[in-house]
């Protein structure tokens, strides 16, 4: 029997400790000056790549938002490289962290200002098609659920090792859809935690 | 140091889905999970560390111009792997009810009252020996609606982040002896007796400041143990 800390519910109320200064109604002026120490804006002046912006709305069963979520997003830099120790290869860009957490509003809308992430190493020397990991916390949940955010024009989507092992007929709730028109590239990602479409969601 | 994750591990975690809690019926997977390899995006994660803290981000009776009402607590403990090695240099955040069971979140409409002098709200990086500490006071229990007469136990809520994104944890530290815990779905949502005390601090009196403080102590397991050989593929 493993001996870790179970985990349990974030709550309802995080938000003016974990994500002070983004889409929280509560205002931090008017009581206390919290800094983000993680925010919504992953783009740093030494990150080279493509800037997109991400946007999603997650509901509930009922298709209600959830207007009390936290989402955390993790992803690789535009070369396919983690900002993280357990990745080993040079990486020149090192204000990039790749790491992101947005509350949800009233509309249970989250968004994130990031870079594409490039292509990562998979298992077995496969490749992985450019994706985002994403975690999910709110009340009722008590415990988080990861997914993967894939880009709607990537052909390396079809030969990635993950995806091949959702059901084709669930697949689609993975991919993020580029939205056309705009000044910027925004790719459009609902996730829905039951009903039709249910978001596939990874045990790992 | 190759550290693996073993699934097996999160047998002790709480069901997605645990209608004693009401609003995991709607919010929690009804489709199986997809078992998937940990590959780099998984086995790798952020990393915050000592810069991402302030002085005094630890110490949450001294963000205001006076000192929170309250019984005044120590909270410390060691962030640890499943092999029990020291997580150094981690983010640990946490947030909390002020000591009449309020939040300062605009959403809590719970009439007690809030305290001018607490937010509830802190942060703190792990030492090169896996240690954190923070000062702050007890919070208060609270009624939540989630059934009649329903009062969350005195909580304290953390977050995590660890060697990986595969350890990342989001949690509650509850105090000994509360008379609340048998009603408490969220708390009894860990139905292993062993593993639910873990979420429990101690009451730690070698480390209380006489004529000031009282200390509990919360040591945290994060997943990740190291490989062995047949683990290495």
């Amino acid at each position: 029997m493993s001996e870790i800390t179970p985990s349990q519910t974030v709550g309802p109320f995080f938000a003016y400790g974990l994500t002070p200064n983004n889409r929280c109604d509560w205002k931090p002026s008017d009581i206390y000056d919290w800094k983000d120490t993680v925010g919504t804006n992953l783009v740093t002046p030494d990150a080279s790549g493509t800037r997109i912006r991400i946007e999603g709305r997650i509901t509930d069963g009922d298709g209600a938002p959830i207007n009390d979520a936290m989402i955390e997003i993790w992803q690789a830099d535009a070369q396919g490289r983690y900002a993280s120790p357990a990745d080993t290869r040079a990486r020149p860009n090192a204000q990039f962290k790749g790491f992101g957490r947005s509350a949800t509003d009233k509309d249970g809308v989250f968004g994130f200002d990031t870079i594409k992430p490039g292509p990562v190493p998979g298992p077995n020397g496969a490749q992985q098609a450019p994706h985002i990991v994403v975690c999910i916390y709110s009340r009722g949940m008590l415990r988080q659920v990861y997914t993967r955010l894939y880009f709607s024009d990537e052909a390396a989507n079809a030969a990635d090792p993950i995806l091949a092992l959702v059901p084709q007929d669930r697949r689609g709730t993975l991919i993020a859809h580029k939205q056309a028109g705009g000044g910027q590239t925004l790719y459009r990602f609902d996730i829905r935690m039951q009903g039709e479409n249910e978001t596939v969601f990874f045990d790992i | 140091m190759t550290l693996v994750y073993p699934r097996e591990s999160l047998s002790v975690f709480p069901k997605h889905l645990t209608p004693a809690y009401r609003s995991t019926v709607k919010r929690s997977p009804t489709k199986p999970l997809i078992l998937v390899p940990h590959t780099l995006s998984e086995l790798t994660g952020p990393v915050y560390g000592h810069d991402a803290v302030q002085e005094g981000d630890s110490d949450l009776t001294k963000q205001h111009k006076g000192e929170p009402l309250g019984e005044r607590i120590i909270v410390h403990g060691h962030v640890l792997d499943e092999d029990k090695r020291p997580v150094p240099d981690t983010l640990v955040e946490i947030w909390q009810a002020n000591a009449c069971g309020r939040y300062v979140h605009n959403v809590d409409q719970h009439p007690a009252p809030l305290d001018p002098n607490f937010t509830g709200a802190g942060r703190t990086v792990t030492d090169k020996n896996g240690y954190y500490r923070f000062i702050t006071v007890k919070p208060g229990a609270y009624p939540w609606g989630n059934h009649p007469n329903a009062w969350r136990p005195n909580h304290i809520h953390f977050s995590v982040f660890g060697h990986s994104f595969l350890a990342r944890l989001v949690t509650q530290m509850y105090f000994p002896g509360d008379p609340l815990f048998p009603f408490d779905p969220i708390f009894n949502s860990v139905t292993d007796e062993k593993a639910r005390q873990r979420l429990v601090s101690t009451f730690d009196l070698e480390n209380t400041i006489p004529e000031w403080a009282l200390c509990f102590r919360f040591d945290i397991v994060l997943r990740g143990r190291e490989a062995t050989p047949q683990d290495k593929h």
